[in-house]
């Protein structure tokens, strides 16, 4: 699987996934800095977390309309396969290459703690590592993550599995454990044809026993079997 | 060019005169502006009277702390560099090095939280990378006032948001630290933050300008209005004129700072740069001296050069601006140009704004006229330093044995002790840091000391720690300044890390007060005496002196930043109980010493006796026994014993790992049970293990002492005889007050 990660001003969770991607594909992602034209030909296009930009007029916003992810856009809408993770969803979504949107923490501060998520379906090129209903525990790092949209795009992405993972506590039960308010307890979305997935928790900071566990690994590893 | 006497500065249009009232508000006394005369020569003009201000401000200079600083031991063979650069440097093998500090940011957190304490995260980030070191943990100690303070909850809110605002954006784990309320705070709060980089050691980059005619070269930020005066502020006591001074606070941009530690890195990596230096306390004014000072060169500035971020500023201001976010270089000839590339890149500024030189003196131009000519040797060896008189807080009598009565319920009074404003759990305010970015977090917020896996390091893991018991400080300033470095010493110790070096965070009231001034004595003379017997020198640090609200001082903190090496991260422990079966281990001696205790001021309320005698050799050998035993493989956790004694460092082991346990007071301990389990006497730890014989003959054979008090396992706490509680309870209680507190309902 060849990767690349997408680097803005202000990104700072690059290495976290590079490594991640490093570690189930024995391969280093490029990392392409925002201002190259040119992406290169890859199996996977990666947005990272960070605050680029500073996430100075709203989380997202300037990234999401930088000429690198205008390229982002068309290969996602040709079927390359994207993973945004943090204020890589908060992009993907100003793009609207995934619906819905990241407001902010319904306690409005920045929250830093593992939380449990339930996998919604094994069924996607992201989650195919897991089963639906797994619990897994990975870690969020946000401040503006609160997922919202409206009555009917949850309708059609309920019915459609589009709902990738969300939050829960250890048993599955997703009345609990919502850190941020999201709607519905949602912590990841895919677009309709489940090639581009934007979540908010990082599953690159729970790749390592050592270090906050190994329930993100599936993620990477599902990648690496689906992609190659 | 050279500029000499023969060369005097211009009159700046608008210029005021200097009289005695403007040297004062320049926080010059009488005598020292003789000896600005003297130096001179001639009048100064206001831009020089301004860097004379900056450069001899107590900030700057550090004239009254400077003679008892010498007394601090700094060096040893892992030290690469102790004080005196932007960060203490100390070689942690294979070819790197561990960069770090302490600093203050009081004043201003106190006058504006959220950008006080964010521009404090945002200065001590800088020295560290500065020095070419990516940071990888951040930690912050804090004091604030009385809970019930109207203040004080705003502070916390503040100060909370700015840490975690800077940190979080700047993409560096904020890792450890300590909360503490005191009503001596209430109107001069703490904040101390420190950094920990690491740099491959043949990489260090230094702040002495070398070169003739080499480029100096302004980079980050514009310079704007902000923060003119900050090293005279906090400088000063405060009263109630300084919610004015508002305006001398800094106001931080962590995307700036991110991009211009990325542009830093990236420009170090080449042979670019020559010397470089962050531009933090006054600013430009001492940042170009002291590259010039330690460079034994001059240095001309054509002030009209520097980035402005708004139209109508003058020398004066730009000289003296704090604003953030900026680094001042000097560069090899030829590599301007590239230099220049890599900082547009990342879309900050570029200046060349002036020259070294030879004349050993600062010139300033403004649109081509001299506006100041300073020579610089003088400024630096014929600043004022201060012998200041001062007076030895006494030793408080020891308590009687039968002073302190034992508490009307034990199980009351170990949730009350749990569930303190210092005892409970700090979950919401590190919560609100990422202490997970750059995936190397091995022991997180909450425990002894937190470990870091050192990037590209081969599994090996810096532990880092920040402590200080005030109380003990302001009881018996040696002794508390003592136990303060052994206390640091041991929560590293703890982890299994070898402890290697320190950093100090010296916050204090007046020292032109006898009484302060000996708290400042007393606590490094404590301090020298720790840092020696414990090879635990202190390689950078920070003075923080007239913290003083309306003439009353705070308690006398000197904050202790430790760092520890552990050659494989995996091989740390840490609090959590997580099985049963293993056998609860004592080690060192019990005397049951409850002067100054949490118990007796949280139980009792008061605040009486002597802090807990701190013999440095017996703390040596039980550190050493224990990290001899962590490292053999044979502890599960380990807890080092401080505020509330074993009953409180019990549960905190079970509330960690979430499984209970049952000790017995054994029949011999000599004192009573309140005091055994209650008493703070120092150089103990409580092991889980289970291997207890081996641990018990190894520490025959080292001659510490070891006692057996019961087992782990089960989900309650138990001591025979005197209390059973569920961890769930003790767990709840913890996690409850400070929520609580912060929502406005405690």
């Amino acid at each position: 699987m060849k990767s690349a990660v997408v680097v803005f001003p202000g990104t700072n969770r690059e290495n976290d996934i590079a490594r991640a991607l490093e570690l189930s594909s024995g391969h280093k992602p490029a990392m392409v800095w925002h201002g190259d034209s040119n992406l290169p030909k890859v199996d996977l296009i990666v947005v990272p977390g960070g605050f680029s930009y500073g996430d100075y007029l709203r989380c997202g916003a300037m990234a999401a309309h930088s000429p690198i992810m205008r390229e982002v856009k068309a290969r996602a809408e040709a079927g390359t396969p994207v993973l945004a993770v943090c204020n890589g969803f908060q992009i993907v979504a100003e793009l609207g290459l995934v619906p819905g949107t990241l407001m902010r923490n319904a306690h409005l501060k920045f929250v830093c703690a593992d939380v449990h998520l339930r996998v919604e379906t094994g069924q996607s090129l992201f989650t195919s590592g897991y089963r639906a209903g797994q619990v897994i525990k990975v870690p969020v790092a946000h401040a503006e993550g609160n997922y919202f949209t409206d009555d009917d795009t949850l309708k059609r992405i309920e019915d459609g599995g589009q709902i990738a993972f969300r939050y829960s506590d250890a048993d599955g039960d997703v009345s609990r454990g919502n850190p941020n308010g999201s709607r519905a307890a949602i912590a990841g979305v895919f677009n309709e044809t489940k090639t581009v997935l934007g979540m908010m928790p990082h599953p690159e900071n729970a790749i390592e026993a050592r270090f906050g566990g190994t329930d993100g690994k599936g993620l990477f590893d599902g990648l690496v079997a689906a992609l190659g | 060019m050279t500029a000499s006497e023969s060369n005097p500065p211009v009159k700046l249009p608008n210029e005021p005169w200097i009289t005695p009232a403007i040297v004062a508000e320049h926080g010059l006394s009488p005598e020292e502006y003789q000896r600005v005369l003297a130096i001179m020569g001639r009048d100064p003009t206001m831009v020089e009277l301004g860097i004379f201000s900056a450069m001899w401000s107590e900030h700057c200079s550090y004239k009254s702390s400077k003679v008892w600083l010498k007394k601090l031991p700094t060096t040893a063979p892992w030290v690469i560099c102790g004080p005196g650069e932007n960060a203490g440097v100390i070689d942690i093998g294979d070819g790197q090095a561990a960069i770090f500090k302490m600093e203050s940011h009081n004043h201003p957190s106190f006058i504006e939280p959220y950008q006080g304490a964010a521009t404090g995260v945002g200065g001590i980030m800088r020295d560290v990378f500065t020095m070419g070191a990516r940071p990888i943990a951040n930690v912050n100690a804090l004091r604030f006032g009385d809970p019930a303070h109207p203040k004080t909850r705003h502070l916390v809110e503040g100060v909370v948001a700015g840490i975690a605002g800077y940190g979080n954006c700047m993409g560096v784990p904020t890792v450890a630290g300590e909360t503490n309320f005191h009503r001596a705070y209430n109107g001069n709060i703490l904040v101390n933050a420190m950094t920990v980089g690491v740099v491959p050691a043949d990489r260090i980059f230094y702040s002495a300008a070398a070169g003739l005619g080499n480029a100096v070269v302004y980079v980050g930020s514009k310079t704007g209005r902000d923060g003119i005066h900050g090293a005279t502020m906090s400088s000063t006591e405060f009263n109630e004129d300084s919610e004015s001074k508002r305006p001398t606070v800094q106001v931080g941009d962590p995307f700036v700072e991110k991009l211009v530690l990325e542009a830093c890195l990236e420009l170090m990596a080449t042979d670019a740069i020559v010397a470089i230096q962050d531009m933090g306390a006054a600013g430009l004014t001492s940042s170009s001296f002291e590259m010039a000072d330690k460079g034994e060169l001059g240095v001309e500035i054509e002030l009209d050069k520097v980035p402005m971020r708004e139209p109508g500023m003058n020398p004066y201001e730009l000289m003296l601006s704090e604003s953030q976010e900026r680094m001042l270089m000097v560069l090899k000839p030829g590599r301007e140009e590239m230099a220049r590339k890599v900082f547009e890149k990342w879309e900050l500024d570029f200046a060349i704004i002036g020259r070294l030189t030879d004349t050993r003196r600062m010139v300033l131009r403004w649109h081509g006229d001299v506006v100041a000519s300073i020579p610089i040797p003088p400024v630096v060896t014929q600043a004022p330093v201060y012998e200041r008189p001062w007076r030895e807080t006494p030793l408080p009598a020891p308590l009687a044995a039968d002073a302190v009565p034992p508490p009307a319920d034990y199980r009351t009074a170990l949730l009350k002790m749990t569930g303190s404003p210092d005892l409970s759990s700090k979950e919401w305010i590190w919560r609100q840091y990422d202490h997970l970015i750059m995936g190397n977090t091995a022991i997180r917020p909450g425990g002894d000391a937190a470990v870091i896996r050192v990037p590209d390091g081969g599994g090996k893991a810096l532990a880092i720690t920040s402590d200080c018991t005030p109380r003990y400080c302001a009881a018996h300033p040696e002794t508390g300044g003592r136990q303060a470095v052994a206390e640091a010493w041991r929560n590293l110790t703890a982890t299994g890390a070898l402890p290697l070096a320190c950093t100090d965070n010296m916050n204090f009231g007046n020292p032109q007060k006898p009484e302060v001034m000996g708290q400042f004595a007393g606590c490094i003379v404590g301090m020298a005496a720790a840092c020696a017997a414990l090879d635990f020198p202190i390689v950078s640090g920070n003075v923080s002196l007239y913290n003083e609200t309306e003439g009353r001082a705070i308690l006398p903190t000197p904050v202790i930043g430790g760092v520890g090496l552990r050659p494989d991260v995996n091989g740390c422990v840490d609090i959590g109980l997580r099985e049963a079966g293993l056998t609860l281990l004592l080690v060192g001696d019990t005397a049951g010493h409850l002067g100054q205790s949490i118990f007796l001021r949280d139980i009792h309320g008061r605040e009486e006796g002597p802090p807990p005698p701190v013999d440095l050799a017996v703390e040596r050998r039980a550190g050493d026994f224990v990290r001899g035993q962590i490292r053999a493989g044979r502890i599960a956790a380990c807890h080092d014993l401080s505020d509330g004694g074993l009953l409180v460092a019990l549960a905190e082991m079970a509330m960690s790992g979430g499984v209970g346990g049952s000790i017995a007071i054994p029949a011999d301990t000599g004192c009573a049970a309140h005091a055994f389990l209650f008493g703070e006497d120092q150089a103990r730890y409580l092991l889980a293990t289970n291997a207890p014989e081996a641990v018990t003959a190894a520490a025959r054979s080292a001659g510490v002492p070891v006692r057996p008090l019961g087992q782990s396992g089960g989900d309650t706490l138990t001591v025979e005889g005197l209390l059973t509680i569920s961890v769930a309870d003790l767990r709840r209680t913890h996690a409850a007050w400070m929520p609580n507190y912060m929502a406005g309902k405690a």
